[in-house]
């Protein structure tokens, strides 16, 4: 079914993609010039199949259940934030804040991601083909962060238990991010998440990073590090 | 003291015990409520009452209405709240899970609101509150669309008042199993919540994060965005700006579960000044009572209530006032007390989860000494006093309806107090600051 942003109001299109019921048959849908509206596709619920044909604006698929998402131009600020389950692609680039606080689900940007990429991530994998900005996995709790391109500075400052992937280089680490050792069952976690999204890639060729754990309980011995 | 002994003024005693503190342990002092200092506020106003040219109601016939619509300017279903005094937000975390439960009895009972925390929506908390208001923080901590849908209301953290500028900060010996569950976080570490947020950072992209959780709960719920006292008058306009439904003013002596000292002594503004500064805004905006505040920061009594509702706020907020109707600082267990080194009355040992009377704490133990239904039954006498006396202070001065209560009721007993509620100085028609 096409939904033309044209014709009919935002509200009305997220009130139908929100109610999409089981019963219903058709359960993929088209959404025309979407020509960088906010929220399109926010609080989805159901296990449907969305194509928006342009770019969009803030919050594109914001707090996403289930529903599988592709864009196919760039996305603004907090494209999939705290998204809990199901998969988001974009097509082109994302702006900042990219998958912030997600929950679950994936996340695949196939271009660049801007700054705070990841931002207090809680289970969510989010998969960036291009590279990321600066301060990406900010205070990211859970999930991966998976940068097929190069990272920015402070990449994973005061990062909990997230993993953190990059395949190029890191221009920095921020406060309590550190390389990791890449053993065995992190290869076979990445190839996992790789082959399930059906990404053709390698995960040998990347390096870990996450938490030294040093500031986790505020110690004085540490001042120096905030 | 012995009279022949001359304190320094500057270094008094407790000034020197703080500074050999920090000598021996090198480290800012963390503790939890409000401002200690004395700062001007509602004591320091009274009202007029009826005179020759102010008729009186009677106290025990005449009807005076207490309720109020919050989140009528956008929301499809606003809040009607019975009384004009809700629940200020305290996570499940900071507070344990019988303190939750017993302040929404209490508050449901009132018919009245309580409001989550950082950390996220207990099912005890939604069950036991007919109104609900679900916080959205920096942190994010258990936030989900379930949740925000189940919600009554939806309040945008950006400060608060023991912290404007400050986020959240629970020590890793209240992360119990399922605190750290709720918040996606290991048991036992600090966490320390966000000061910002995420994904949007001024008022164009707030009005944007607005419209996306409008979006996502249908335009149902009433948007609430709450403020520490910092800048009241720009916050008030921005958050107006921005597209609230409801203003939300802590000022400095609000509560906070866990800061350093120095951020809750020194940062922020007095309720009371703040108060006035919010007014002006929404007044100059042509927005009062269309867009309602609620104010919060230090109010205890339902004269406190009744002065901040007479100088424009449309509700109150209570949470530290709220703790102690359950029990916090109570004489009771004064040798957990002693443990902490205070006494009850002086106790600010939230951080710690050693709370002697089970309010803030994570211990199953030290929890069983709340019981939430006879908590709830206090918190809901305590909140049907501070109504009573809300009425009786408004039936005084001539109104049938709480919110009928204006500036105009009020005098002020100190020079500050007149230049910040901008209320003549008692005895004079004199406001510091006002130009004739």
């Amino acid at each position: 079914m096409n939904l033309d942003l044209n014709k009919k109001k935002l509200r009305e299109i997220n009130q139908l993609l929100q109610n999409v019921g089981r019963e219903k048959n058709n359960r993929s849908f088209q959404i025309l010039n979407p020509q960088g509206q906010h929220a399109i596709c926010a609080g989805l619920k159901d296990d449907i199949e969305v194509s928006i044909k342009g770019h969009t604006g803030y919050y594109c698929a914001g707090m996403n259940k289930n529903a599988s998402i592709t864009v196919h131009g760039n996305v603004g600020t907090g494209v999939a934030e705290n998204m809990m389950s199901g998969k988001v692609i974009i097509k082109g680039n994302a702006s900042q804040s990219a998958g912030a606080t997600g929950h679950g689900g994936s996340l695949i940007i196939e271009g660049d991601a801007s700054s705070r990429c990841g931002i207090s991530m809680k289970g969510i994998n989010i998969i960036v083909k291009g590279s990321v900005g600066h301060m990406s996995a900010f205070m990211a709790q859970k999930g991966n962060l998976i940068i097929l391109g190069d990272a920015d500075a402070d990449l994973g400052d005061s990062i909990y238990e997230a993993k953190i992937f990059v395949k190029g280089k890191v221009k920095s680490l921020g406060s309590d991010c550190i390389e990791k050792k890449m053993d065995d069952k992190n290869i076979k976690e990445l190839n996992k998440i790789f082959k399930d999204l059906n990404i053709s890639e390698d995960a040998k060729k990347f390096k870990r990073y996450g938490s030294a754990r040093n500031l986790y309980n505020f110690k004085i011995d540490n001042v120096s590090s905030y | 003291m012995k009279k022949d002994l001359k304190e320094f003024k500057t270094f008094p005693s407790s000034t020197i015990k703080e500074i050999q503190r920090a000598a021996k342990e090198g480290i800012y002092q963390i503790r939890g409520l409000g401002a200690k200092r004395k700062v001007p506020d509602f004591d320091d106003l009274v009202f007029l009452g009826a005179s020759m040219s102010r008729y009186p109601l009677e106290g025990y016939r005449e009807k005076c209405n207490t309720s109020v619509i919050l989140g009528d300017r956008f929301a499809k279903n606003p809040i009607k709240l019975d009384i004009p005094i809700t629940i200020a937000g305290m996570s499940f975390g900071a507070l344990g899970a019988n303190a939750k439960e017993a302040l929404g009895r209490g508050a449901s009972a009132m018919g009245t609101s309580t409001t989550t925390g950082d950390g996220g929506m207990t099912k005890e908390e939604r069950g036991s509150s007919k109104y609900l208001v679900y916080q959205l923080l920096p942190s994010r901590y258990g936030m989900n669309p379930d949740d925000l849908r189940k919600a009554d209301a939806i309040e945008i953290v950006v400060g608060q008042g023991a912290k404007p500028g400050g986020g959240g900060m629970l020590l890793g010996q209240k992360i119990n199993k399922r605190v750290a569950g709720m918040r996606t976080l290991p048991e036992g570490i600090d966490q320390r919540s966000a000061c910002r947020h995420p994904d949007w950072t001024g008022p164009d992209d707030l009005e944007i994060k607005i419209q996306e959780l409008r979006e996502i709960t249908n335009w149902e719920k009433p948007i609430y965005i709450k403020v520490g006292a910092a800048r009241p008058y720009y916050d008030t306009t921005l958050a107006v700006k921005a597209g609230a439904d409801v203003v939300v003013l802590d000022g400095m002596q609000g509560g906070t579960a866990a800061t350093q000292d120095v951020f809750i002594e020194h940062v922020g503004i007095p309720t009371l000044g703040a108060l006035r500064e919010s007014v002006d805004a929404l007044k100059e905006l042509n927005m009062h009572r269309k867009v309602q505040l609620i104010v919060s920061g230090g109010i205890r009594t339902g004269a406190d209530v009744a002065k901040a509702i007479a100088m424009g706020a449309d509700a109150v907020s209570i949470g530290s006032a709220a703790m102690m109707a359950l029990n916090c600082n109570a004489d009771l267990y004064r040798k957990d007390y002693e443990k902490l080194g205070t006494e009850p009355g002086y106790c600010h040992h939230c951080h710690t989860g050693k709370c002697p009377v089970g309010v803030a704490t994570q211990d199953p133990i030290l929890e069983k000494r709340l019981n939430p239904i006879e908590g709830g039954k206090r918190l809901k006498n305590y909140l049907s006093t501070l109504t009573l006396e809300l009425q009786t202070l408004a039936r005084a001065n001539g109104k049938s309806d709480v919110r009928n209560l204006e500036p105009e009721d009020l005098a002020a007993l100190t020079v500050e107090a007149a230049a910040m509620a901008r209320v003549p100085l008692a005895g004079t028609d004199w406001i510091p600051g006002l130009k004739k």
